[in-house]
């Protein structure tokens, strides 16, 4: 595959040298200049039917579509001038005619682009004195609302469909001024990505029925995080007001997910709010549990092991982190690591998106499991040895047989459900933060180690899994890297080979590769 | 042919010689008026010598830009591999014009021989004749002519004997304005809505299906016939004012005249002798008022200037309008200004394929405004907004359909703002009188 | 053309006009260019696009529906519920309005019964529309009905002209 030759061109200013056949508006994007747009995406194929783009090209007769218009060698182009102001006021008077004024009730205020570019360069009133255009808003299917109203026929949705999700139930119907997006009676939006159109929509038109009038855009805190439903490890952004998860959106990866979330994954995320979970450690006396403080919740867990052999029953779901510190402790008080994984349903793939679909494998960290030295299997508690302490972290053991744990002179657990029959035999149970209130990582099913940060705080005595080992680690007299999970994982990758080299800095929010060639 | 009038002494009947004679449809009446004489011999020539001999003629595009319909094909590159096509453009729908209407109906192997010898000199084995889906007539005229056609093996496999394929089908159109546009046109052959690409990808690069294909009007493909058979320097020598606008144009004219109809004129005819002498002037008793020289897209014209243009590309262009379809309008001193401008808009409004902002949106409201104007509750504000909405909708989309609604907008409100102004009510008062 | 108000029973494309259509996908490289054709096809069977028509022609072309959905939205000829059975259409557009065509239509919403435009006749027998320039500007007014053209249409001349029509 020959490279394309290299263009130079000058854009307000700046020079910037792309590859030939690159947009303006990608080019210019590369020397921050921000071109305002509304119906060219990066993942989508140009349009360029909203007219925002439009730049003064020095010496072409007219205004031209920065998205549609690729670069030339010599090329002086000009975004803001007066030509392309009155331009952009055009374009932004003429969406805002029938659109209506809808902000006070409408989701998408605070985050949208017809908002953000009307105060950067729209008119301050409108000379509209006629009735607007109206059509009643409609149920697309899925989760998706559509308000016609407000739709400024940017056509984002309809590529999506067409070429991304390569289902094509979007439509334009009618013409002119009455027209608006359509679908065909019985083809709804039940596509499993169909959701990312919401995302896509520049305005309040699509809308999700699930985060219909729950929050405001400004009252939302974001962190990244990763998707923890399944091996694909998209990237995400985890909104949350006053300490609940009220959203969850796609981050942009390029390598993992590009711009895009499941809808399964997307819905699911209540159940990191719920409180039906243990907060304090529970120590048993005699029949029954009892909450304990820290102090004693550590010292009786440290002596339940002491330097017996453990056997660990990990998770799919826990961090690297956590699972280091397992191995670590599996590597001084002898034992075995296990875990399973739940594999379930089809993939679910992005056909327009090379390598990205809803996994099979219901779990984020299965690979970091297997690299972290865990053994898959169906059979967690098979291998139970007499006299081994069972560690079981982050696995409410559904649908296992619990019988082999007689076997065992104590079992300990650590999570956030336990299930009563587990509960039961466990003398210790340890509260886990979830994936949303901790920090670490995952590594999905390509290797690609991805960390997730923090968006809320843990309920009362919660701790991150590493948090806790590490803990127990000083307790029992070994080495341990200390309590900061960038310095565990530090360890981590000065210990086990598939992540040499890595560190929280070189993974950055985008992730890397674990080494290829140790042959895992 | 002033059809349906007896040809004006000064017409030059070419393409419009055998309009009125039902004789000329058939295969067997065209042959005997001389046709099938020039794609037989286009046949026996190389295509780059008809592409030269066109080009020497000097025919531009006769649907309304006007570009050298010899460039046009030039375009098109032998040899490379790929699968050419022509498209006819008879989607003829602006307002004013109906010439390509009578074309398709009383010679349709005009058309026919035509669209052969273009297909021909581009390489193409295909071409598609759209038809919009209201001309009912000229579709069943031209179906047959195609079918006479290929019975009598001029077209098919082996065309005329040749050893070239040459394969006509008519396309029907289903009601769309836009679909005259050429890359609307051909999304619409593909079966999608008639929406208008971005350019480049140019036609002759990318076009129908993807592949090198070149769109010409009906009236620029009837004209080959005579060019190849009368050569080029007999076309040449058809002009009256300027070298570069050269041949016949049928004008069709209609409106507030006493003979509408279409007329066939050597180009550089002096257009006031044309309004008044050819076609006989306003109706008995009215003045001409206004006259839009090229279809409704063009700017109008005072009569003054109507009376001092010349009809040629460059005439009209020197007149500050542009020549067009060649679709002439004419308001006599009875009709409303203001009026007939808001229904032009509500034309543009009607026909926006929506893509594009500025139309979409800009042909609604500004025929809102001019109703609202014309139901006299239009304010002086008004007029200003109506220019700058022209202004915004100008230059700055996919097709000219946007430009073209900005049209007689902006040039009946420069030429006839007295008019405008007449319908907008004295009386602003916002203050109410309390009652004593 | 015929002008059922009945609801359409079974497929369009069966037998001769199946063969009809495949004819026609024989003309292009691509089958999805025998839509607008198709579309003739079924407005001639059945008088009007049913949601039910457009799926099956979908299906057959290789297009979504949702695609023909968008594209008889587009166009305005292709009806999308049944009209009378004389479809009337006037072009009211500028040439045609400064010759009187707005008296034309006002003269046909009386005479025919419908009282407003897109509205059908309570004897089912007329609707009447408003169309943009019909191309035969020289004559006005043009009127369409169904396919035929009637032109140099004025208001004395309308009742002998829906006489005619059964």
């Amino acid at each position: 595959m020959t490279t394309p030759p290299m263009v130079s061109l000058t854009i307000e200013g700046r020079p910037v040298a792309v590859p030939a056949g690159t947009s303006i508006l990608e080019a210019a994007k590369q020397v921050g200049v921000l071109i305002p747009h509304y119906c060219y995406h990066p993942a989508l194929p140009v349009a360029g039917v909203c007219r925002m783009c439009l730049v003064e090209v020095e010496k072409a007769p007219k205004l031209a579509p920065a998205c549609a218009t690729a670069v030339a060698e010599g090329q002086v182009v000009h975004v803001h001038t007066d030509a392309t102001h009155k331009a952009r006021e055009g374009v932004l008077e003429f969406l805002l005619i029938n659109h209506p004024l809808d902000c006070p009730i409408c989701d998408q205020a605070g985050e949208c682009e017809l908002q953000d570019y009307t105060f950067q360069e729209g008119r301050a009133t409108s000379r509209y004195e006629e009735p607007k255009r109206f059509n009643p808003m409609e149920d697309f299917g899925g989760d998706v609302l559509y308000v016609p109203n407000r739709c400024i026929l940017c056509t984002r949705c309809v590529r999506f469909m067409d070429d991304v999700a390569q289902d094509p139930v979007l439509n334009v119907s009618e013409r002119g001024d009455r027209a608006l997006i359509g679908k065909a009676p019985d083809h709804d939006l039940t596509h499993p990505w169909a959701a990312n159109v919401v995302d896509l929509c520049p305005v309040g038109a699509l809308l999700s029925k699930d985060f219909l009038n729950k929050a405001r855009a400004w009252e939302l805190d974001r962190t990244a995080s990763v998707c923890p439903n399944c091996s694909q490890g998209c990237n995400t952004i985890v909104e949350t007001r006053d300490n609940v998860v009220v959203r969850l959106r796609p981050r942009a990866n390029e390598a993992v997910n590009q711009h895009f979330l499941c809808d399964a994954g997307r819905a699911d995320y209540r159940w990191m709010n719920r409180t039906d979970r243990i907060v304090h450690p529970l120590i048993k006396v005699g029949a029954e549990h009892r909450e304990a403080g820290w102090e004693v919740a550590m010292a009786t867990l440290a002596s339940a092991v002491r330097t017996r052999p453990v056997h660990v029953v990990a998770s799919a779901h826990s961090s690297n982190e956590t699972l280091f510190l397992l191995r670590a402790l599996i590597a001084i008080a002898g034992g075995r690591g296990v875990f399973t994984v739940r594999s379930e349903g089809v993939e679910e793939p992005l056909p327009g998106v090379p390598d990205l679909a809803r996994r099979t494998e219901r779990a984020p960290n299965a690979r970091g499991a297997e690299l972290l030295g865990f053994t898959r299997t169906a059979d967690p508690l098979r291998e139970v040895q007499d006299g081994d302490v069972v560690l079981v972290v982050d696995d409410a053991l559904e649908g296992i047989d619990l019988a082999p744990l007689a076997r065992a002179d104590a079992v300990v657990f650590a999570g956030t459900v336990i299930a009563p029959a587990l509960a039961q035999r466990a003398v210790i149970a340890i509260p886990l933060t979830n994936v949303v209130e901790e920090e670490g990582t995952f590594t999905n099913l390509r290797g690609r180690v991805q960390r997730y940060l923090q968006a809320k705080t843990p309920p009362a005595l919660a701790r991150p899994g590493w948090f806790v080992f590490a803990e127990l680690l000083r307790r029992l007299g070994a080495p341990t890297p200390g309590f900061v999970p960038a310095d565990i994982f530090q360890a981590l990758a000065a210990q086990v080979p598939p992540f040499e080299g890595l560190s929280y800095d070189q993974l950055g929010l985008q992730g890397a590769l674990v080494r290829a060639e140790v042959g895992v | 042919m002033g059809y349906p009038h007896r040809p004006h002494p000064r017409e030059t009947p070419v393409l419009s010689a055998h309009f009125g004679d039902p004789d000329a449809r058939s295969l067997t009446g065209w042959r005997t008026r001389g046709g099938y004489v020039a794609l037989e011999r286009a046949l026996g020539q190389t295509p780059g010598a008809i592409v030269d001999e066109v080009k020497a003629s000097g025919l531009r595009g006769r649907g309304g830009a006007g570009f050298p319909t010899g460039i046009k094909w030039s375009f098109m590159r032998p040899g490379d591999g790929k699968p050419h096509y022509l498209c006819c453009n008879a989607d003829e729908s602006e307002p004013g014009t109906f010439k390509d209407r009578e074309i398709m109906r009383w010679t349709p192997h005009a058309l026919v021989e035509g669209v052969a010898i273009g297909a021909y000199a581009i390489g193409a084995t295909t071409a598609y004749i759209y038809i919009r889906g209201e001309f009912t007539e000229p579709l069943q005229r031209v179906e047959t002519a195609v079918r006479e056609a290929y019975a009598a093996g001029i077209l098919g496999a082996d065309a005329m004997g040749s050893g070239h394929r040459i394969d006509v089908h008519v396309h029907r159109g289903a009601g769309a304005y836009i679909c005259g546009e050429e890359t609307a046109l051909m999304n619409s052959i593909e079966g999608k809505r008639g929406n208008p690409r971005i350019k480049p990808p140019f036609p002759a690069v990318a076009g129908l299906f993807g592949q090198p294909t070149t769109i010409n009007n009906v009236e620029s493909l009837a004209a080959v016939p005579h060019i190849l058979t009368r050569g080029a320097a007999w076309y040449q020598s058809l002009q009256l004012s300027n070298p570069k606008s050269v041949g016949t144009k049928l004008f069709s004219v209609c409106g507030n005249v006493a003979r509408p109809g279409n007329y066939e004129m050597v180009l550089g005819f002096p257009f006031g002798e044309f309004l008044e002498d050819v076609v006989g002037g306003a109706p008995t008793g009215r003045k001409i008022k206004a006259v839009i020289p090229g279809g409704s897209s063009v700017p109008m014209l005072t009569r003054d200037e109507a009376m001092g243009a010349v009809m040629d590309y460059e005439g009209m262009i020197a007149a500050g309008t542009m020549l067009g379809s060649g679709g002439v309008i004419v308001f006599d001193d009875s009709q409303s200004i203001p009026r007939m401008v808001a229904r032009l808009a509500r034309f543009y409004a009607h026909e926006s394929c929506a893509q594009c902002s500025q139309c979409r949106e800009g042909t609604a409201w500004t025929t809102r405004i001019l109703e609202r104007i014309c139901a006299g509750e239009g304010t002086y504000a008004d007029l200003d907004t109506l220019l700058d909405i022209a202004d915004n909708m100008t230059g700055k989309t996919i097709c000219v359909l946007s430009d073209s609604c900005a049209a007689p907008v902006v040039s009946g409100l420069q030429k006839f703002r007295h008019e405008f102004e007449a319908l907008i009510p004295k009386k602003q008062n916002t203050v109410a009188v309390a009652a004593d | 053309m015929t002008h059922e108000t009945t609801a359409d029973a079974g497929p369009v494309f069966i037998g001769t006009i199946r063969e009809e259509l495949e004819a026609i996908c024989a003309r292009y490289p691509s089958r999805q260019a025998a839509l607008l054709p198709g579309l003739w096809i079924i407005q001639r069977e059945r008088g009007w696009v049913s949601p039910a028509a457009m799926e099956e022609i979908a299906g057959l072309l290789g297009c979504s529906a949702a695609h023909v959905k968008g594209v008889v939205t587009f166009y305005t000829m292709y009806h999308q519920h049944p009209v009378g059975r004389h479809f009337i259409q006037v072009c009211t557009t500028s040439p045609c309005g400064a010759c009187g065509a707005d008296d034309v239509v006002r003269t046909l919403l009386e005479k025919t019964g419908c009282g407003e435009l897109g509205v059908t006749s309570a004897d089912g027998r007329f609707t009447v529309i408003e169309v943009e320039c019909l191309g035969a500007c020289g004559f006005a007014t043009p009127i369409m009905i169904n396919d035929e053209f009637h032109e140099s249409v004025t208001p004395a001349r309308v009742p002998t002209i829906l006489a005619q029509l059964k």
